[in-house]
């Protein structure tokens, strides 16, 4: 043995890798479903009537099932918005770029989405925007099928109808 | 009417109700929360209760199960957290969530706890994922599989004399006979111990049998202290006793024939200090029944497992609450007076629970 295999461990490297097969779930499943047609879908739930997309099945504030199926439209309100600057490895979109929190008009809870079509400076929240699609032969079950979202040019939504998403 | 007088603890709690899904080998369209969601709508139902009545929650599950992060909260959805709720969890089995809000409810402020519990073992590789909670630097890396590790152990209770193969075979006999009763179970049959003994082995000299089903399933109970117990249940099964204790994670270093551990929390537990009708013991494998069964020190006058036990049926983070649920069934239904529940949490035995559940005569 040599002096150097002698030497105490100070650092051990152990490689893992892990497998698992992804349940989306009956009520997330419709959403992902929806977004392979060009739809947002939601659910309801009956007691709150809360509208919540994706839907995870329960309604997180009562813990009831929401089995009622909703489709929302194209179109919703930028409630908050962060402009991208710095790079990060996997960027796959050109700096810099603008990621909303949208609320689609009759949601009860925003996600996020990409803005384009609009300079970073201009930006605002209370944007009105719309999604547009990918080409109907590129829709997927997944968020992807989302290309963006754009303003619409209408006026801004007041804040008074968002102020309790943020 | 009052409850027995606890001999670890200040303050009666009882098991008041339970609920768990059927124990399936895949779960595959419900995702977690959909699979926990009518099992909370279940206990609060027995319990004529919502989640406004519960003074705390407490769940036990792994993201190393699911794969991702956070699934404990998620999970909350299936309950509703709104207004918002006193809530924890445990990295382990939900036997130990029980164990937290026990320890709440001892504190006198609170009166009521939704326990719950939930795992799929289909998503993954159940042996590599167990062998993430090993030693991270000399065994985690070998990456041995659980079945091999439980074949070790059972290797060791063999050279002591300490059990046979045909002991091994009749535990899972036993329990596949007893799961005919149990809707919940997974394997349920009627084979006679010399057809089990025919089987190949899996690991030498665990045949397949004597080893537990892969299990998709979730379990909940709820928790009341003192007389309230008595609004939701005619005959509460009341927690005398309950202490849980860990041996080193280093496998080297214990005796894996025997289970200290388990024996310190039984005699905590207060197991000796009257007869034991039924119990409810989580060995996983075969040749562990043995080893917990003598570490309790229960004799052959206890019926063990009459629910099938985790050889009929094994969701991680829930078989050690589910035989907590099952001892207390038995204490409401009058088949037993005095209940010993059993939980294991690690590998080969490392984390083990006694309770003692009793009934008024």
């Amino acid at each position: 043995m040599t002096e150097e295999n002698l030497a105490p461990v100070t650092m051990l490297s152990t490689p893992i890798r892990l497998d698992y097969d992804f349940t989306a779930g009956l009520a997330q499943s419709k959403t992902l479903a929806g977004y392979a047609q060009g739809k947002f879908i939601g659910q309801r739930c009956p007691k709150c009537k809360q509208v919540y997309v994706p839907s995870g099945g329960s309604c997180p504030t009562d813990g009831v099932a929401m089995d009622e199926v909703v489709e929302l439209p194209n179109t919703g309100t930028v409630t908050t918005y962060c402009i991208v600057n710095v790079p990060f490895a996997g960027q796959s979109i050109e700096l810099p770029y603008i990621c909303g929190q949208i609320l689609l008009d009759g949601a009860n809870i925003s996600f996020m989405g990409l803005l384009q079509e609009i300079p970073t400076d201009e930006v605002r929240m209370g944007l009105r925007v719309e999604a547009v699609w990918v080409p109907e032969d590129e829709l997927g079950p997944n968020l992807s099928s989302v290309k963006y979202f754009r303003p619409t040019g209408e006026p801004d939504a007041d804040y008074e109808t968002f102020k309790e998403y943020l | 009417m009052s409850a027995p007088k606890p001999v670890v603890g200040n303050r009666p709690v009882a098991i008041c109700s339970f609920a768990q899904s059927p124990s399936l080998r895949r779960v595959d369209q419900a995702n977690e929360v959909e699979m926990l969601m009518p099992v909370i709508a279940e206990v609060f139902a027995k319990a004529n209760m919502t989640k406004d009545d519960m003074g705390f929650i407490c769940s036990g599950s792994t993201d190393y199960l699911i794969g991702g992060p956070f699934s404990f909260v998620m999970a909350l959805d299936a309950v509703g957290v709104w207004p918002p709720k006193s809530e924890s969890h445990v990295e382990m089995d939900a036997a130990w969530a029980l164990y937290e809000a026990w320890v709440q409810l001892q504190e006198g402020v609170i009166d009521t706890a939704l326990v719950y519990g939930f795992g799929k073992s289909s998503l993954g590789d159940l042996s590599r994922v167990l062998a993430m909670q090993l030693d991270p630097y000399t065994m985690g890396p070998l990456w041995p599989d659980q079945v091999s590790l439980a074949a070790l152990q059972a290797r060791a209770l063999l050279d002591r004399g300490l059990s046979t193969e045909q002991e091994f075979a009749e535990i899972a006999a036993r329990s596949r006979h007893d799961a005919l009763k149990n809707p919940n179970a997974q394997v349920r049959n009627e084979i006679p111990v010399a057809e089990l003994l025919e089987e190949a082995y899996a690991v030498s000299p665990l045949r397949r049998h004597s080893l537990p089903p892969l299990s998709d399933a979730a379990a909940a109970v709820i928790l009341v202290a003192g007389d309230r117990a008595y609004d939701v249940v005619d005959r509460p099964a009341w927690i005398t006793g309950i202490d849980h204790r860990v041996e080193t994670h280093a496998f080297g270093a214990r005796d894996l024939a025997v289970s200290t551990s388990t024996a310190m929390a039984a005699k905590i537990a207060g197991v000796g200090n009257g007869p034991v009708d039924i119990a409810e013991l989580h060995g996983p494998f075969a040749p562990q029944e043995v080893i917990v069964r003598q570490a309790i020190g229960l004799d052959d006058s206890v019926t063990i497992n009459p629910s099938g036990g985790p050889l009929a049926a094994n969701p991680m983070m829930a078989a050690g609450l589910i035989r907590m649920g099952e001892a207390a069934s038995r204490i409401w239904d009058g088949s037993a007076t005095r209940a010993v529940a059993h939980a294991t949490s690690g590998p080969l035995l490392q984390q083990n629970l006694v309770c003692v559940l009793e009934g008024e005569s």
